[in-house]
């Protein structure tokens, strides 16, 4: 089996792990570094439970190996809030109760951050375009639309 | 306990040349596999439907992940450029709004970002959105392999569920798309179970230019997905379109024979007899998208 060394950057942090082959980013965050803001749902690149930023764009880390993350930069729900203030988007969640069991959250507030920064006024339509990859089980839909254009209108994420 | 197991056991290679894809290829034949976004190869290995020994990542291979674009030659899409690069290239946006399109109807951004266009056609299924856009377009597909490099067309790559013309040691490398004729325009109109984010249930690509060889003024090219084994163009249709005049009658008249070119099955997704009925209404909503275009 094979081995690889990587060097990758974590929420900031610089990381040097000995990672197998098939280890997926999910595995490497979750159990190499302890990160469990990310969720395994379906292992399938459908439910976006696992969404973090690889070099800014959000994709499902476990369709992603942990060896292709060398000399790249990794942001998870964890790496969003900066010294203990939370985000625009994240206290938007909050003030509308944008959460239930919280599992799909840390994966929502990835997509909804990547999706402020690239369009900072987005339309309902496109803000459900594009959390179309993050499923929520406790229906909290309208929750999570109604946060995001809070965040919007108070100036992004 | 994980939903499912993470991924079997297998070695990862970072593929240099595309030389040393096909000696592995070669060397290994079943047991390697090309691997770019991994958003098919990975779930299909978690299902334990491939067992590959080898993972080839080919996504660093030179120029794999260029799109160029050249006013006389077209466009060239490296076959690893993602689905959201295709979908927001300047050039594919000005010059190819159809591919455009069809590239952003794949699931979700997120999976957008790793999906790349060469695997969604390489993988074949029958209900890969970018393989209508590519079949009307008239793409051909560009293969690397053990005698070197070969182009073919997109109407004879696909030859069933998975399977393509693809050689065992080939790669695909790129997806060629010549000029559009002038004054074209096209649409992707896809049904799914959801508005966006799903496979689709019926995927229809209608791509129509002026043409004055045409007794009717007009070609129309008809594209079709998830309603054979292949994704296909439905040629009768475009028969018609070329030979009576444009407009209302012809339409619903193409749109019935582009239902009757579908041989669809029964699945968890909808029935053979819904998907046929389907592909007749969204012929007819295309054709009337791209005439109101065209007229």
């Amino acid at each position: 089996m094979g081995m690889h060394s990587i060097t990758v950057t974590v929420n900031g942090e610089k990381e040097y792990l000995e990672v197998p082959s098939h280890m997926t980013l999910l595995q490497m965050l979750r159990e190499k570094l302890a990160i469990t803001g990310p969720k395994n749902g379906c292992s399938a690149g459908e439910c976006g439970a696992c969404t973090v930023l690889l070099d800014g764009e959000p994709v499902n880390s476990c369709m992603v190996l942990a060896v292709e993350v060398d000399g790249h930069e990794v942001v998870t729900v964890e790496g969003l809030a900066k010294e203990g203030q939370l985000t625009p988007l994240q206290q938007a969640f909050i003030e509308h109760n944008a959460v239930q069991c919280g599992f799909c959250t840390p994966g929502m507030l990835i997509s909804a951050e990547a999706l402020l920064k690239r369009n900072p006024h987005p339309t309902e339509e496109e803000i459900k375009e594009a959390l179309v990859g993050n499923l929520c089980r406790c229906t909290g839909y309208i929750r999570i639309i109604r946060a995001v254009q809070t965040a919007a209108e108070k100036g992004g994420a | 306990m994980l939903a499912r197991p993470g991924l079997p056991r297998f070695d990862y290679v970072r593929a240099e040349t595309a030389d040393e894809v096909v000696r592995l290829l070669q060397e290994r034949g079943e047991a390697a596999r090309p691997f770019m976004g991994g958003t098919d190869l990975f779930v299909r290995m978690r299902d334990g439907v491939i067992h590959p020994q080898v993972v080839v990542d080919v996504k660093y291979l030179p120029g794999i992940r260029d799109v160029v674009y050249d006013a006389q030659a077209g466009l060239t899409v490296g076959a690893a450029v993602t689905m959201n690069e295709v979908a927001r290239h300047p050039d594919v946006v000005a010059h190819y709004p159809l591919l455009a399109e069809a590239a952003n109807s794949v699931a979700s951004y997120q999976l957008r970002n790793r999906a790349t266009l060469g695997g969604n056609l390489c993988n074949a299924s029958p209900a890969a959105d970018t393989a209508p856009a590519t079949l009307v377009l008239e793409g051909r597909i560009v293969l690397y392999g053990p005698d070197g490099e070969r182009e073919v067309p997109a109407t004879e790559f696909f030859l069933g569920p998975g399977k393509t013309a693809r050689g065992p040691a080939e790669i695909v490398t790129a997806i060629r798309y010549p000029l559009p004729p002038k004054g074209a325009a096209g649409r992707y109109l896809k049904l799914g179970r959801n508005k966006v984010g799903d496979l689709s249930i019926v995927g229809v690509a209608v791509f129509g230019f002026p043409d004055e060889t045409a007794p009717s003024g007009y070609r129309f090219r008809i594209g079709l997905a998830s309603v054979a084994p292949v994704p296909l163009r439905a040629t009768a249709a475009e028969e018609i379109l070329a030979e009576e005049p444009p407009g209302e009658e012809t339409f619903v008249k193409a749109a019935e024979e582009a239902m009757n070119e579908a041989s669809p099955i029964d699945d968890v997704r909808a029935s053979a007899a819904y998907r046929k009925a389907m592909v007749r209404a969204l012929t007819l909503r295309g054709l009337r998208a791209v005439w109101e275009q065209l007229a």
